[in-house]
């Protein structure tokens, strides 16, 4: 009898967090998306409004192609990179180590001293890189002050901040790559390149859709850093959709909308997601 | 000559990720109107800005409410994943196999759907602004579950066995015979909630109006798109500064641990 109930016990803790912090909140942000609640005054019935609210809200389409304007410079730039270094950290050279713990530094450091730091590197006329465009002869870039730049000004940023990671996966991908290929393929006389399109990348195919679908669930987060940086202007060019959501629930105290908002987003991501595996399983 | 070519590209690499930090920590120790400069060598050295941002802001406190935190959750994650992970791994009982599915679901849910009503609980429970708020939502974390289940799945029965006909009771089995042989798992779940929970801040600015019981992030955030650094670029940096310190200090001592804690999350699969 006893041993029949230990198991429910050990997993018991498990199965209230489950209940009270994701199946019951899961449950109550569908029944919110049909009221209108600024938590202070009692809960109102409000049909379908939020979601009529929603297809009509030109701020939240315009946050959400701005979180996908992120995805598509940020991804494609972080697979190149990261690629890139891999390969030429996977030769045999000496201080690797020390090289491999330098890119991965931003990694381990916080988002915000990120931000705080490149906010100052984009800075118009005392930023860094302004600087160094101008010591070189260059005219000054407006990298968080036009509109059209902002948001890819931010994808750079975030890909230099993650990068270190996807190198190391990409390097542990590279070495599952057998030696015979490439040494089969010198035999025959081909260029490093050649060897590259032909032998490396079909090989790290698996290790490459991984990254895109890691960094397509972190990059539909996407909040702390327009935040700090730009508040999501200018003109709402950085406005991402969770910072969006997070203004119309904690700003305006809009529960019922910013749920209807959450709840939305939510199943684009989860849409993405199932249509970038699909894709994947029918490459691989 | 092809390796020169690769040795440039590294350097210029490396540069280019620890300069911008280089360039971070001289502009806090340099007088306001020396900031910006390409140099890396400040002509005098001043703890100005350090000292500024002290009086302005309680950052100690922050920094014992940030480890209090980490320290707390990384140490209920463990405790917690490794419960349910031997469960999954080594009990049989009804409704392992829904348990299991119910977690992996867990994992591929968006945050963004459970943000909102998470924070009304909180309102209810009468959580906001208390520690509890912090911590509790992320005892379990489905992923270091899912780790747990996957390491001890290689640990041998017979271990098990073994302790039980001694009379060990399962938690005894867990914590005693299990954990030391599952270091690795623990040092690599350890890291990653560590890390995760020591760099969070979307829930705490949700959660946490009190400056008293502000994690690092969060008062760092808030002192830097507050007015309060009154546009003083010194003072904002040191405020990131001491903010990047500590997780910095021990990537240097361990950083093959991180680099191999944080790129096995991506090889779950």
């Amino acid at each position: 009898m006893k041993r029949k109930i230990t198991p429910y016990l050990i997993v018991s803790p498990y199965i209230i967090h489950f209940i009270i912090f994701i199946a019951f909140p899961v449950i109550f942000s569908i029944i919110l998306t049909f009221h209108k609640w600024n938590i202070i005054s009692p809960m109102e019935y409000s049909g379908f409004n939020n979601y009529i609210q929603l297809f009509q809200d030109k701020l939240f389409l315009k946050s959400v192609l701005n979180t996908l304007v992120f995805l598509v410079i940020h991804i494609p730039l972080q697979i190149v990179v990261a690629l890139f270094l891999a390969e030429v950290l996977n030769q045999k050279l000496r201080l690797r180590g020390f090289f491999r713990a330098a890119f991965f530094l931003p990694v381990v450091v916080s988002g915000v001293v990120v931000t705080i730091l490149w906010q100052q590197l984009y800075g118009f006329d005392t930023g860094l890189l302004n600087r160094i465009l101008v010591f070189l002869g260059f005219g000054k870039v407006g990298w968080l002050v036009n509109p059209k730049l902002a948001m890819p000004s931010i994808a750079i940023m975030a890909t230099w901040k993650n990068v270190g990671l996807y190198i190391v996966l990409f390097l542990v991908g590279l070495q599952t790559v057998p030696k015979y290929y490439y040494e089969a393929a010198d035999l025959e006389g081909a260029s490093h390149w050649q060897k590259f399109t032909k032998i490396t990348l079909p090989m790290i195919n698996p290790t490459i859709f991984m990254v895109v679908i890691l960094s397509t669930i972190g990059g539909f987060s996407l909040f702390i850093e327009p935040y700090i940086m730009t508040g999501g202007g200018p003109l709402n060019s950085t406005l991402s959709a969770v910072l969006y959501i997070y203004k119309q629930g904690f700003f305006y105290y809009h529960m019922g909308y910013s749920a209807t908002l959450g709840l939305f987003f939510a199943i684009i991501i989860v849409g993405v997601v199932i249509v970038q595996k699909k894709f994947i399983e029918r490459e691989v | 000559m092809k390796r020169a070519i690769f040795y440039i590209v590294l350097v210029f690499g490396a540069l280019m990720f620890l300069y911008p930090f280089l360039w971070m920590l001289t502009a806090t120790l340099v007088p306001e109107s020396e900031i910006g400069k390409l140099t890396l060598i400040p002509s005098s050295v001043s703890l100005n800005s350090y000292r500024q941002m002290f009086d302005k802001i309680p950052i100690g406190r922050a920094l014992l409410n940030s480890v209090f935190v980490a320290s707390t959750i990384t140490l209920g994650v463990l405790i917690f994943g490794s419960m349910v992970g031997y469960a999954l791994s080594r009990l049989q009982f009804r409704g392992r196999n829904l348990i299991f599915y119910i977690i992996i679901f867990t994992m591929t849910l968006p945050f963004q759907i459970t943000l909102i009503p998470q924070y009304i609980i909180m309102v209810k429970l009468g959580w906001v602004d208390t520690y509890l708020a912090l911590i509790v939502p992320y005892l379990m974390n489905a992923l270091s579950i899912i780790m747990f289940r996957q390491y001890f799945k290689s640990i041998p029965q017979d271990l098990i066995d073994a302790a039980r006909i001694d009379g060990c009771s399962e938690l005894g089995i867990i914590f005693r015979i299990l954990w030391p042989n599952s270091i690795p798992a623990l040092v690599t779940i350890g890291i990653i909630t560590f890390m995760a929970s020591w760099n969070e801040v979307l829930w705490p600015l949700i959660v946490i109006r009190n400056e008293d019981l502000m994690t690092m992030p969060q008062l760092v955030t808030l002192f830097a798109v507050g007015g309060r650094a009154e546009s003083q670029l010194g003072v904002k940096l040191a405020s990131a500064m001491v903010l990047a310190l500590p997780i910095v200090l021990a990537y240097l001592f361990f950083q093959r641990y991180f680099i191999q804690s944080m790129a096995s999350t991506g090889m779950k699969e």
